[in-house]
């Protein structure tokens, strides 16, 4: 195992040669991405970068300081409609109007976060649940939002730079994503992400030290809300619409599923989660298409269910996944990655 | 002010519907300390069973309800003995995190089998008879689900107080060590509380199926009645059953007076305002952490 024996070899970014080697390697792969695959795998790879900022942002909420939240989809609705409405409504460019609506989000969070305060459990998981239902329901009745109807992304341009396909978009996307995980993988190692921690593991005790709880937990909401604005506001130009049935509660939940899968306190676990689920999502879409295993659905529901809720099985598998790797590995892929390194340091022992 | 009176009774009638969800949630938070988001789902899947025993196989009403009621008392029991018991070392976002999985898995498999459109649910009383008290109309639906929800609260009452196994419940529930050590099995009383809360579930969902029988049916009881229950703090029964009526009071006459659209909304900006005066709910004392 290697030992750390200085302060500072704990807190570097890097750990070692060979995480910098793969970094390399992970960059180099994400600026070759685009022009190995087809136009719908660059769609794709849109969707999962914003599915990774979301579930980093979620993460630093519940994997680090210990809060639930339920009600993500809300900050990711007022991300969206906010940056569409600044850049349309009021003529704001694009560059101007993301970090606007994300902070518009972030206020909301710290909003949020001082009932949380006093509350935990259950009171709090009914407070962030109620908190999306709203922010949907109350959008969905705003005229000039679009109401019922949804809007249209405007078209997007930087200084000049017109972004029409998803290409151009991923160019602008993945940039940002890998600053938001830059950010928060450094977030996490100085005193907030520490105090976020301490919160997590023993309140009490932390307040006991010194750790402003007030300002910490209010802090922690709203940096998750800036990280779920600032997806939300890039989603609406992915999908080029946006409508309030979008941010429904099951979008909450399957936030929440992607740290779980991943590993909750953990920055490289909420981008594996992420990336994996937003995959299964978008392919779970047309499973009757696999080979095999989509002929035998199809006659499995024919015999024993039903054709027409056959898509259902998205659910399922969602559900399933989500108890499982509760029940058997409480720390998702990244507990699973964890134990296989240790096997194989230690190995043969 | 007939207007008003009608308000209160269908506010009645709607509560009966939140409070037995409400029971539900309460039934399993006190004796494990687990939110039941499953519990919709689970009530779900029990009106489900029911619609197909009476469309397909053609039992009686009667058979069918009793089945009904065995199947869920099963079906709690099940996932509590083969989903929560196996959790190693659960905290709380662990054990939310299970029972959404498990809604989630219940609700693809009810969606699945019986397709995601809406069905007609047969069912002894028609959804549109109603009679007229002192000038306010209540449909016999409503009065059918405000008798049983009492009758339920009745007869949970007098089982928690009266009966052995409700005691042992209690038990359990104040001291789990201590309970094992005077011959009460734990795990036992927490799969039967499972059971119990899914029929109290099964009842909610026999009485909303008479007017809209689809997959997502028991999503807006269950977010009220854990509203409700939150409402009243959580752990107490009467509390629960208090905070499903005023909500649906409040819901009403916030619908009828002030604004009709954002009637969905008011149950939860009630429970912020409610949780940040006492954020244990109104009937339940605060719980402070010792250290």
């Amino acid at each position: 195992m290697d030992m750390k024996r200085e302060y500072f070899e704990d807190v570097q970014l890097f750990g070692s040669g060979t995480i910098i080697f793969w970094f390399v390697v992970l960059i180099g792969g994400l600026i070759m991405y685009p022009f190995l695959f087809p136009n719908y795998y660059v769609y794709v790879a849109n969707y999962m970068a914003i599915n990774v900022i979301v579930a980093i942002g979620l993460n630093l909420l519940v994997g680090f300081t210990g809060q639930i939240s339920l009600g993500h989809a809300g900050f990711f609705a007022i991300g969206a409609y906010g940056t569409v409405a600044l850049m349309s409504l009021v003529g704001l460019p694009f560059i101007i109007a993301l970090p606007l609506a994300a902070l518009i989000a972030a206020g909301f969070g710290f909003l949020i976060g001082f009932p949380a305060l006093r509350l935990e459990g259950p009171y709090l998981t009914i407070l962030t649940l109620g908190f999306g239902l709203t922010i949907t329901l109350i959008i969905g009745k705003i005229e000039i939002l679009g109401g019922r109807n949804g809007l249209h992304a405007p078209d997007l341009s930087i200084f000049g730079w017109q972004i029409k396909s998803d290409l151009d978009f991923y160019m602008l996307l993945i940039p940002i994503t890998i600053f938001m995980a830059w950010f928060a993988r450094n977030l996490v190692r100085t005193k907030i992400g520490r105090a976020f921690v301490a919160i997590r593991d023993a309140d009490v005790a932390a307040e006991t030290m010194g750790v402003n709880l007030a300002y910490y937990k209010t802090l922690s909401f709203a940096i998750s809300a800036f990280y779920t604005g600032v997806a939300g506001g890039l989603y609406a130009f992915v999908l080029r619409f946006i409508e309030p049935e979008l941010f429904s509660m099951i979008m909450s939940i399957t936030f929440l599923a992607f740290i779980v899968v991943g590993g909750l306190g953990s920055i490289m676990g909420a981008i594996t989660g992420a990336c994996l689920i937003s995959w299964l999502d978008l392919q779970l879409r047309n499973i009757l298409d696999v080979p095999y295993l989509g002929d035998w659905l199809n006659s499995l529901s024919q015999s024993y269910f039903s054709i027409t809720g056959c898509l259902n099985i998205q659910y399922i598998v969602l559900g399933l996944i989500m108890v499982l790797i509760m029940v058997f590995e409480p720390l998702g892929l990244f507990g699973i990655w964890i134990r296989l390194k240790k096997y194989w340091m230690t190995w043969p022992f | 002010m007939l207007e008003f009176f009608q308000m209160i009774v269908s506010a009645l009638a709607v509560g009966s519907s939140y409070a037995l969800m409400a029971l539900a949630m309460v039934i399993i938070y006190k004796t494990s300390e687990v939110v039941n988001f499953a519990q919709g789902e689970m009530a779900l899947a029990s009106a489900y069973f029911t619609f197909m025993l009476l469309e397909i196989y053609g039992f009686s009403f009667i058979s069918a309800f009793i089945l009904a009621f065995v199947f869920s008392l099963i079906l709690g029991a099940v996932l509590e003995f083969a989903v929560l018991r196996r959790a190693k070392e659960p905290n709380l976002l662990g054990l939310i995190i299970i029972t959404i999985g498990m809604e989630f898995i219940i609700l693809g498999l009810v969606s699945w089998k019986f397709g995601a459109d809406q069905q007609v649910f047969p069912f002894p009383i028609g959804p549109y008879d109603s009679i007229e008290i002192a000038g306010t109309f209540i449909s016999n639906l409503e009065l059918l689900s405000f008798a049983i929800a009492i009758l339920v609260m009745g007869v949970l009452f007098v089982f928690y107080r009266f009966s052995k196994m409700g005691m042992a419940m209690k038990a359990t529930q104040q001291n789990p060590i201590a309970a094992r050590i005077m011959g009460i099995r734990t795990k036992r009383i927490m799969m039967l509380t499972w059971g119990i809360s899914a029929m109290v579930g099964c009842v909610a969902a026999l009485l909303t199926a008479p007017i809209l029988l689809e997959p997502f049916m028991m999503w807006g009881p269950m977010l009220k009645g854990f509203s409700a229950a939150v409402l009243g703090g959580m752990t107490s029964l009467p509390g629960a059953v208090a905070g499903a009526y005023i909500l649906a009071i409040v819901e009403n006459l916030f619908g009828g007076y002030i604004s009709i659209e954002f009637k969905a909304v008011v149950a939860f900006a009630m429970i912020v305002l409610v949780l940040w005066f006492k954020p244990s709910g109104l009937f339940a004392r605060h719980y402070v952490k010792k250290v």
